[in-house]
């Protein structure tokens, strides 16, 4: 099955299984993960310059060949996430920005009302802002008319591995939809993804499940698959849910052994 | 000497230094004049001067003075 590249605002995505860098210190290891995922776009934050980052993951990530989409990680206010995405902007070339505007440290639940205004704001600015937020279909819509590019909503709070704890929610805000839905954060096993794109998802983030896995490359691989299977799935066109069976097998000519007893 | 802080750490430029300045002696990298680096590269770097983002067009034109508050910023793994 040829999967067609998804449209985000004038970017083109070609795989759906968006990566995140964080979670892992060994850059080999991550290399290793992203190839076999791969992925085509990849978040990375930005942070005061050290020494250190040298060997930075930006100079990795432009000799693999993989895009990158800088994140608001980190900001609470709209003034924070506006100035980190035109520091993104400068440094890194890009207009894409994963707007990520977190209400407090222990849940890192986005506050949806800063997160509004800041996709406002990087929209009046010229950004293609691909919008962290909640699962909740009112404000999909809403950020979705401020200008957001893509909503990504959360399956569960970050890092957890939850999976996505309400599918129905998901489910609506993609049917509602006219921008691109990526599920974004909670994810911990690869049926998960696959999970998400049979709601109706167009793409899958995954950081944590991957880079945090015993096995980062192992599980970069099964998300890769569980992207396309979900992907096929969702083309195939599934039954519907039913409330009682209904057999696969012939009723007619089954035999009747009580009957041969009379 | 000026000292400008960057990155919330008191720095010595030499008097009239610009950005150009300021990022080369924090990335430890050569830069030409427009602020790109000599090695051909990328710098993958961004400026902020006292909570103003300064376009890298505007590096060498930008004169630090005493009490700036530069932020240096580039891409980390995240997310």
């Amino acid at each position: 099955m040829e999967i067609a590249p998804l449209t985000i605002g004038d970017y083109s995505l070609r795989s759906r299984l968006i990566m995140g860098t964080g979670g892992i210190t060994d850059l080999s290891a991550l290399e290793k993960a992203l190839v076999q995922s791969g992925t085509t776009l990849t978040t990375v934050a930005m942070r005061r310059y050290s020494p250190e980052t040298k060997t930075s993951v930006f100079s990795m990530l432009e000799r693999l060949g993989i895009d990158v989409l800088p994140n608001t990680a980190g900001c609470y206010t709209v003034k924070d996430t506006v100035l980190t995405a035109e520091l993104a902007r400068e440094a890194l070339e890009t207009d894409l920005i994963k707007v990520e505007v977190i209400a407090d440290e222990h849940t890192l639940l986005p506050d949806v009302i800063e997160t509004l205004e800041a996709t406002e704001q990087l929209v009046d600015r010229g950004f293609t802002p691909l919008v962290y937020t909640s699962d909740d279909p009112a404000v999909a819509l809403r950020l979705e008319q401020a200008g957001a590019a893509a909503v990504m909503p959360l399956g569960a709070p970050i890092g957890t591995g939850l999976g996505i704890l309400n599918p129905h929610n998901i489910e609506l805000i993609c049917s509602r939809a006219q921008v691109p839905v990526v599920l974004d954060a909670g994810i911990g096993a690869a049926s998960q993804a696959a999970l998400a794109i049979e709601l109706g998802c167009s793409a899958v983030l995954v950081a944590s499940a991957v880079t945090r896995a015993q096995d980062p490359t192992a599980m970069a691989e099964a998300m890769r698959l569980a992207v396309e299977a979900g992907l096929h799935s969702a083309r195939a066109g599934r039954i519907p849910k039913r409330e009682h069976a209904l057999a696969s097998s012939p009723e007619a000519g089954i035999i009747n052994p009580l009957e041969d007893l009379t | 000497m000026t000292t400008v802080r960057i990155n919330d750490r008191d720095v010595e430029l030499p008097e009239q230094a610009t950005v150009v300045d300021a990022v080369a002696h924090t990335t430890g990298r050569e830069l030409t004049s427009t602020g790109a680096p000599v090695d051909g590269g990328r710098l993958g770097v961004a400026v902020a001067l006292d909570g103003e983002v300064v376009p890298r067009s505007r590096w060498a034109a930008t004169e630090l003075s005493a009490g700036h508050e530069l932020e240096i910023v580039t891409a980390v793994q995240g997310g």
